[in-house]
């Protein structure tokens, strides 16, 4: 693996409220990775993702950039998160527009990212117009526009249907190998987690920690063809086991609503 | 769905536009018939028509009050807007600032105006002092709303602008403002209302010892002439001041957030 894009060294988190959200965390990205962080509800992997993204400081440790510099970052949420005010252009706008991009020299790349995730032809639609896996397309193109070297995703398809996430799944691998950005996928989905990745971390509770990483071995590009092979059923299979164990080491953390 | 709704027919049509019409013009055919059948003195009901034909008569007179009414409560709501948004604005920079500065606001919104107004016409010209009142009821609703407006912005659209390295200034012009719009624009709606409460309150705590000449002292002054007619008149064309501002924001509301607010369109959107 090439150098690391970022280090995590014994990171530690407690919030206000003496919650150890997360503890000793230590993790290296590759350039070119996609990375998985599953478990169950609360075990802080979330909190991992904000950390990096720089949205939260860790209580101790560090986060180390290969550059000595974060790099351009992109994020999703679990929720679409768009200006119900602005059209899907305006939206797909708003990073460059906050880096002080004027609009006129902004449309070529916002056309392209909204290509990239097929809504080229819904720029002047308002958020509300739109299907739920149509809003989550505009937030990815958002994300995407300033041309990420990073691109972080938080349970981005947790509220979608099954046949929505499917094809969203389909989407972001296919983005991933036209940009060949590093990426950082959170889930509490195994299936998912095997079908997208390159390396599944699982996270268990009770402090937040990694207890295993699965590298997942099959070749890109992942088509449903894979999702019926019987070497995917086996990675299931482990991720599965892991992240049971993590649910029995995270004690109640299933039970308690988050 | 904007084509739905304009091909609605006739006959649904009627029901939503028509019906309220008639039940209003069946009310006043009653009140006309009462006080005909009755024989009710002018002096102490008069009739819907008898009421239609001051207005009409007495144009010269209501007309130069309701004009200064008006222009009293528009000033009112012009100033009210400017300084309850920017207080609201500034109350959104710090929490320091909200704690110190909101106590001041209660205070005024919840003393009511009409045992202010007697001060304020000692310490000021008869129609300054109208306005001031005015403007006083017409700013807490603007206030608050626009505060509570900017305070709800949505967390993660907030981190969005964090991770972009947004200033403060671009947060508040991009992402606080259009969320504060339609809290805003209800406050906007309630204090335009009050403002002409405040208007009429102060003019009738001024009465004829100033020189005011809104509606409310045609009121006072037709009470002491017992030209009853004439006071109902000049509450007929206060009562269509208030619906013109109502309709007035109400509209101004649709313009601005049919694109996007929930609260400005149909359920079948």
């Amino acid at each position: 693996m090439a150098a690391p894009v970022v280090t995590l060294h014994d990171i530690r988190k407690s919030f206000t409220n003496g919650t150890l959200a997360l503890d000793r965390l230590n993790l290296n990205v590759g350039e070119g990775e996609f990375l998985t962080f599953l478990g169950p509800s609360g075990c802080g992997k979330s909190t991992a993702l904000r950390l990096i993204a720089g949205l939260i400081e860790p209580t101790s440790g560090a986060v180390d950039w290969r550059d000595g510099a974060r790099p351009e970052v992109g994020f999703v949420f679990q929720e679409p998160t768009l200006m119900p005010w602005a059209n899907v252009f305006d939206n797909v706008f708003l990073p460059l527009r906050l880096r002080g991009v004027p609009k006129s020299n902004a449309r070529g790349q916002i056309e392209e990212a909204l290509s990239l995730v097929g809504l080229k032809d819904f720029a002047n639609a308002y958020p509300r117009e739109l299907s739920g896996g149509m809003k989550m397309r505009v937030s990815i193109a958002r994300a995407l526009v300033l041309k990420p070297g990073l691109l972080l995703l938080d349970e981005p398809f947790a509220a979608l249907d099954e046949i929505t996430r499917l094809k969203l799944n389909d989407d972001v691998l296919r983005i991933k190998a036209e940009l060949g950005t590093t990426v950082i996928f959170v889930t509490h989905s195994v299936y998912e987690s095997v079908y997208l990745s390159s390396r599944v971390v699982v996270f268990a509770a009770r402090p937040g920690r990694i207890i295993a990483a699965l590298d997942i071995n099959a070749p890109m590009p992942r088509t449903e063809c894979l999702r019926l092979s019987q070497d995917y059923a086996d990675q299931c299979r482990q991720a599965s086991a892991a992240l049971q164990r993590a649910i029995e080491l995270g004690g109640d953390a299933i039970g308690a609503h988050r | 769905m904007s084509e739905n709704r304009a091909m609605l027919t006739t006959a649904e049509r009627l029901p939503t536009y028509g019906l309220p019409v008639l039940v209003f013009a069946l009310a006043i055919a009653a009140w006309e018939a009462l006080v005909r059948i009755n024989d009710i003195p002018p002096y102490i009901l008069p009739a819907p028509s008898l009421v239609g034909q001051t207005i009409f008569t007495d144009w010269g007179v209501l007309s130069a009050s309701l004009w200064i009414t008006l222009k009293i409560t528009f000033s009112a709501i012009l100033m009210a807007i400017a300084g309850g948004g920017a207080l609201a604005i500034l109350f959104a920079q710090s929490k320091w600032i909200e704690r110190s500065f909101f106590p001041f606001a209660v205070i005024l919104q919840v003393t009511p105006i009409i045992a202010i107004a007697p001060l304020l016409l000692v310490y000021l010209e008869p129609n300054t002092a109208v306005l001031a009142c005015a403007f006083i009821v017409a700013f807490f609703p603007i206030l608050s709303n626009t505060a509570l407006g900017l305070a709800s912005a949505d967390h993660n659209l907030l981190d969005l602008f964090q991770l972009y390295g947004a200033s403060r200034w671009q947060q508040l012009v991009y992402l606080r403002l259009p969320s504060a719009l339609p809290y805003f624009l209800g406050g906007a709606r309630i204090g335009g209302g009050l403002a002409l409460i405040g208007a009429i309150a102060a003019e009738l705590a001024a009465g004829t010892a100033g020189q005011a000449t809104g509606l409310a002292f045609r009121i006072v002054e037709a009470g002491y002439r017992l030209n009853i007619p004439r006071m109902f008149a000049a509450l007929v064309l206060i009562s269509l001041a208030g619906i013109v501002i109502f309709l007035f924001f109400s509209a101004l509301s649709w313009a601005l957030l049919n694109r996007w607010h929930e609260s400005a369109r149909g359920r079948e959107g």
